[in-house]
C-alpha cells in the first residue's frame, strides 16, 4: 500500500470566505497577529501498489481540482516522512 | 417538443422543471443519471439541488455521470441545454461553460424573489424576452457565487454572453451581478436563480420563469423548420 497525498488550495485571486470568517474569529481567541486565513482541501489516494504520482496527478486535475479556482500539489506520503512532517 | 430533465441523486427540482416545461407546452422526458441514453429528447434541462450531495465541489461529480457524456456531446452539437442552479454549476464543471460557482461571499445561504436584468436574448432560452427586461424569479443557493478570471468575463460581456445579471441588489457576490451565461453558440444556458419556480401564479412571485422554456419551444420549432430564428450568437 502506498499513499498520494493531494493538497487543494483555492488560487490566490479566489476570494475565501469561509477562510476570512476564521480569520475574523481569531481575535475571539485572544490571537491578533495573524494577518490571513485561507482554507484548502487534503485528500489521501491510498494505491493497492505502488504509488502512482501520474494516475494520482490525473485523479486531481480531472476530478479532485477545479483549475479553474484551485490549484493542486502532490506528493508520495512516506511511512516516515509521515512522522517528520509538520 | 420533447425536453429531458435529468434526475441525479440529490437533485431536487426535477420535478417543477418538468412541470415547467409541460406548463410551457413541451413534452417533458424524464431522464435518469445512471443512463447515458438521452432517449431522442430535442433539449435537456440539468436541474437545482445537491447532486451526488455536493461531495468534493457542487456539480464535480455529476459531471462524470453516464447521462452527461451524452448530454455534453449533444450540447456540443447544439442541442439546447439549460444548467439551473446545480445545473449550472455541472455546466461549468464539465467546462460547457467557463468560470466556477463558489461559496456565496457572505456564506449564508440566500433564498428570496430576486430581481434580474436579461443581457443575451439570441440564445435558445431566452429568445422570448426583450434585452433589457427585468424579471422576477426566486434565487436559492449556497454556492452561487460566479467567479471567472478578468479576461473569461471581458469575454463574456464583449461578446454578450451575459445572460442575465442580479438588479436591486447582488444576492452571492458574483462578479460583476452575473445570473446567468451563455455558450458562443448560444445554446447552453446556465442560470443560477430558478426560472422553473415563477411559472405560476399560484406558486411563484410572477410568471417570468416561463420564458425560458417558451423559448427553447420557438427554437426548437425555428430550427426543425430549417430557419435561423435567434440569429447571431448560432454557429
Amino acid at each position: 500500500m502506498a499513499r498520494v497525498v493531494v493538497d487543494v488550495m483555492l488560487k490566490p485571486e479566489i476570494l475565501d470566505p469561509q477562510g476570512q470568517a476564521v480569520a475574523n474569529a481569531l481575535p475571539r481567541l485572544g490571537v491578533s497577529e495573524v494577518s490571513s486565513v485561507r482554507i484548502g482541501r487534503r485528500i489521501e489516494i491510498e494505491f493497492a501498489g505502488e504509488a502512482d504520482l501520474e494516475t494520482a496527478r490525473e485523479i486531481a486535475d480531472k476530478l479532485l481540482a477545479n483549475p479553474v479556482i484551485e490549484d493542486f500539489t502532490l506528493r508520495v506520503d512516506e511511512p516516515a516522512a509521515a512522522q517528520t512532517s509538520a | 417538443m420533447r425536453i429531458g430533465i435529468v434526475t441525479f441523486p440529490g437533485s431536487l427540482d426535477d420535478g417543477d422543471a418538468a412541470r415547467a416545461v409541460r406548463i410551457a407546452g413541451g413534452e417533458a422526458v424524464r431522464l435518469w443519471h445512471g443512463d447515458e441514453d438521452i432517449h431522442g429528447v430535442d433539449a435537456v434541462v440539468l436541474p437545482g439541488g445537491f447532486s451526488y450531495g455536493d461531495a468534493l465541489r457542487c456539480g464535480a461529480i455529476a459531471r462524470f455521470a453516464p447521462v452527461m457524456e451524452t448530454v455534453a456531446d449533444a450540447a456540443r452539437g447544439g442541442m439546447p441545454v439549460l444548467g439551473i442552479c446545480n445545473g449550472f454549476q455541472i455546466l461549468c464543471e464539465a467546462h460547457l461553460l467557463p468560470g466556477a460557482l463558489t461559496r456565496n461571499q457572505h456564506l449564508h445561504f440566500r433564498n428570496r424573489d430576486q430581481y434580474l436584468r436579461v443581457g443575451a436574448t439570441a440564445t435558445a432560452w431566452t429568445n422570448a424576452f426583450s434585452e433589457g427586461q427585468e424579471i422576477l424569479i426566486p434565487v436559492k443557493n449556497g454556492e452561487g457565487c460566479f467567479v471567472a478570471d478578468e479576461k473569461t468575463l471581458d469575454e463574456l460581456e464583449g461578446e454578450g454572453r451575459v445572460v442575465a445579471r442580479y438588479t436591486r441588489g447582488n444576492p452571492n457576490g458574483s462578479q460583476r451581478d452575473i445570473a446567468a451565461i451563455t455558450n458562443a453558440a448560444g445554446n447552453v444556458v446556465g442560470i443560477m436563480p430558478h426560472p422553473e419556480h415563477a411559472v405560476e401564479a399560484l406558486t411563484g412571485p410572477s410568471l417570468d420563469g416561463l420564458g425560458f422554456f417558451t423559448s427553447a419551444l420557438r427554437h426548437l420549432a425555428g430550427t426543425a423548420a430549417g430557419g435561423q430564428l435567434t440569429g447571431g450568437a448560432h454557429r
